[in-house]
């Protein structure tokens, strides 16, 4: 399978093999009229396969809202089709409006407009918990 | 410190200081008499409460301040279907400073946000209750002297206790301090407290289920009660609430120097006639709790004396 190379664009790579689509949809990438290639499975000499996204144009990404889904992602910003950026992330301290709490105690489970909010509290296990009411956040994103 | 939303916010030195500052008022009350002279605590109680907000008003009254504030959700605009963040904001254009209790957990640090003074969790849910712990260190400070060396039994429920909560978590900072969990297997603490606090610190702790078994090595009882308003399920709640109930008999193995507390109310887990046991602290803790809540006023509303 050949996809060709973007002249000016993003490539996230070695997102774990599965997770593609999740960012895909994370992103929105599904409303931007530029060409967008999602290749899941590819080979992988460091993780055996990974999954790949390349946009077509140079897009704001939340780099919290990566770092948390997959912290082991490369975003490469290309322009003039080469490399001009390569950023490796981190899990976020903190991630706001990404998941949900979902303790029925928590106040945000009734006052609507709160923004959900989780700090990071132990990053070895990658254990977040609600500011609130310090409830260990959910493993998926909805 | 502009507010108390959590007790693991203040160090073991403003702990102390707060500490100090108790044993000053409880030496010489006449010279805080007018300390908060036109000042107004706000006590927004969204859940029923007799003990804390009575103890909070109590201890703006005898700083010579006022008190405003409502005792139910019913008579606040809750009721109505305002925010908390709007409650807050709203209480903070009228009080200096403001202590709440709510069921939600986590709705003290929404209206801390908002509100514009200095923000007291006087209980969120099952969640904190730093001001309980105040009352509780001061508790065991004039009774033991120390923080350090103590082993510290907390029994009954564990799991939806926040006053439990919160000790362990103060207490853990001590040097020496060594924990003995003593609950049911569905009211064990839960595993964060274990995870995040007392396994990175490598503080010493067991979870047995026996109370007479535990008792001969305890400096400190913390007993607790199983509380109905925690239970989403009033079977589980039947089944659990006379787990443990501590009678003069089970004290027989108990050190003479035990201190015996209780965040009170009791139902029946603590037998009347341990009251006359001179080990009993529970009520000497509500006065405590007074003395702290008073030095904690001072301190938010920055008021020297």
């Amino acid at each position: 399978m050949i996809i060709g190379q973007i002249k000016d664009g993003i490539v996230l790579d070695h997102i774990t093999a599965g997770h593609g689509m999740d960012i895909y949809k994370i992103l929105g990438l599904d409303k931007l009229d530029c060409t967008v290639a999602m290749i899941k499975n590819a080979d992988s000499t460091k993780k055996g396969r990974k999954d790949i996204i390349k946009v077509g144009q140079v897009i704001d990404l939340d780099f919290d809202v990566l770092g948390y889904i997959d912290p082991g992602i490369t975003v490469n910003i290309i322009q003039d089709g080469k490399l001009a950026k390569r950023q490796h992330l981190n899990l976020p301290e903190r991630v706001r409006g990404i998941i949900r709490c979902k303790n029925p105690r928590c106040i945000t489970s009734v006052e609507q407009e709160l923004v959900h909010e989780f700090r990071l509290t132990d990053p070895e296990k990658k254990i977040y918990r609600c500011i609130y009411c310090e409830h260990e956040a959910p493993k998926t994103i909805e | 410190m502009n507010n108390l939303i959590d007790i693991m916010q203040m160090s073991t030195d403003e702990l102390q200081e707060l500490i100090d500052r108790a044993m000053d008022i409880i030496a010489d009350p006449s010279k805080y008499a007018e300390a908060c002279h036109g000042k107004k605590l706000a006590t927004l109680f969204f859940e029923p409460s007799t003990r804390t907000r009575l103890s909070f008003e109590a201890a703006m009254y005898e700083l010579g301040g006022n008190v405003i504030g409502f005792s139910e959700a019913a008579s606040s605009s809750a009721a109505k279907g305002e925010s908390v963040a709007d409650t807050a904001r709203t209480v903070g254009c009228y009080a200096d400073i403001i202590a709440m209790r709510h069921p939600k957990e986590g709705a003290p640090l929404v209206a801390s946000r908002k509100a514009g003074v200095p923000v007291i969790n006087a209980g969120d849910g099952g969640h904190n209750h730093p001001t309980q712990t105040l009352a509780d260190l001061l508790t065991i400070y004039r009774e033991k002297g120390t923080f350090e060396n103590l082993t510290v039994g907390l029994c009954g429920d564990l799991k939806f206790g926040r006053t439990v909560h919160s000790l362990i978590c103060a207490m853990s900072r001590y040097p020496g301090v060594r924990f003995v969990l003593i609950s049911p297997e569905e009211l064990k603490v839960p595993r964060y407290l274990i995870t995040d606090i007392l396994e990175p610190a490598n503080i010493p702790y067991e979870e047995v289920t026996s109370l007479e078994d535990a008792m001969p090595e305890l400096d400190i009882l913390y007993m607790t009660r199983v509380q109905r308003e925690r239970f989403f399920n009033e079977a589980d709640y039947l089944r659990l609430k006379d787990t443990y109930i501590l009678t003069p008999e089970k004290l027989r193995s108990a050190k003479q120097s035990l201190s015996i507390l209780h965040p009170l109310p009791r139902v029946n887990e603590i037998s009347v006639a341990v009251d006359d046991d001179p080990r009993a602290c529970y009520f000497k803790q509500v006065l405590n709790g007074k003395y702290m809540r008073m030095a904690l006023i001072l301190k938010l509303l920055e008021v020297n004396v």
